[in-house]
């Protein structure tokens, strides 16, 4: 499978709207929706960080690949959470239909929880948009 | 395939080094990381082992500037060349919009070269993509180390061995003195955006 993918600026809008709504709002310091070529779709942050999200972008998507085929080699379709915890920030991954990927990058003040909740709503509505 | 995006009116385009393990990859992404500093605005990424083979790729964003009303953000990969990293080479390929083979001039490394093109085609095969019609550029490295009297290939034999039926453009080169190195690069980037132009033209989907 390769990547088809076009987004009119309307749908990019709306996605935006929704990780702003549902993530940015919640606290978190950025999210950035990414294919898994490694192509930054969309970015946001709250404005007071400074990420190399292209250079994220690539790491995550090799990083998800590698683990899909880790899941795949013992039998699991895919691993559901995946999430990487710092000492003061963490890295949450969640994939939105077959080819995104949404990376999430909190702090210490947004619980894990909370975030896989508003993480998958935001999937759920991003889908729609697609 | 190129990834459009009409509102920030940018295009991400993504070219992959491929060739032989120790041919010279990542050696050409150093050698531009350096050379041309003031359009890379972060630093190269390298995912290697201790002894400083690629385990996974190394990652170079690169600034073009605008065509079209475009902002064009270059995105070089090299993959790991040894042939037991296959599954994370596949990895490295997915969306790939054009290739730059590096082949090892050594003479030893002859056969190596003609299965890592075999290689290259099958996995693209895999992505629905075609290596005759893919923008692709050869490049026959480490031709410097013919005056050391380390036996080297003739160009025609490489030619005759990997570009014979593709008829790619070629170019010899060193990367470690840099030699081609910027010469091989522009060629690809000004081919892979030729491939993206008539979809540029079209606006991304509206
Ligand atoms: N003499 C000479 N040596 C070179 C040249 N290009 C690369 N090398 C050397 O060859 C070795 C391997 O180069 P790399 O760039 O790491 O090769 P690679 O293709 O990235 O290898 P993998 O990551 O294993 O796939 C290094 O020691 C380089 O210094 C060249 O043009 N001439
Ligand atoms: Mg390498």
């Amino acid at each position: 499978m390769d990547f088809p993918f076009d987004f009119s600026k309307k749908q990019l809008e709306s996605i935006e709207d929704v990780l702003n709504e549902e993530l940015i709002e919640l606290g978190v310091q950025s999210v950035v929706l990414i294919d898994l070529a490694g192509n930054v779709i969309v970015n946001l942050d709250n404005g007071r960080c400074q990420h190399d999200v292209y250079s994220l972008a690539a790491l995550a998507a090799a990083n998800f690949g590698a683990v899909s085929a880790m899941a795949n080699i013992i039998g699991e379709e895919e691993f559901s959470l995946l999430f990487h915890k710092g000492e003061s920030d963490s890295i949450h991954f969640s994939k939105v239909g077959t080819d995104l990927l949404l990376l999430t990058i909190f702090g210490k003040d947004v619980s894990l929880g909370f975030l896989r909740l508003k993480a998958n709503e935001a999937n759920d509505r991003i889908r729609d948009l697609l | 395939m190129a990834l459009i995006n009409p509102k920030k009116r940018e295009v991400q385009v993504k070219i992959v080094y491929y060739g032989p393990g120790r041919g010279g990859k990542t050696t050409n992404l150093e050698f531009i990381n350096e050379k041309f500093r003031s359009r890379i605005k972060s630093e190269m990424v390298t995912v290697k082992t201790y002894n400083d083979r690629t385990l996974f790729f190394d990652f170079l964003p690169f600034d073009i500037g605008m065509i079209k009303g475009y902002t064009i953000k270059v995105q070089f990969y090299t993959v790991p060349g040894q042939v037991k990293y296959n599954a994370t080479r596949k990895l490295v390929l997915r969306g790939v919009d054009g290739i730059v083979f590096v082949a090892d001039s050594m003479t030893l490394r002859q056969e190596m070269n003609i299965r890592s093109l075999e290689n290259l085609a099958e996995n693209l095969v895999s992505f629905n993509k075609n290596i005759e019609t893919i923008p692709l550029v050869m490049q026959y490295n480490k031709r410097d180390l013919e005056k050391e009297g380390i036996p080297v290939l003739p160009v025609e034999i490489m030619e005759k061995d990997l570009n014979a039926g593709l008829k790619a453009p070629y170019y010899t080169a060193s990367a470690v003195s840099g030699d081609n190195v910027a010469v091989t690069m522009k060629r690809i980037i000004s081919m892979t955006v030729m491939s993206i132009r008539e979809k540029l033209e079209l606006g991304g989907s509206e």
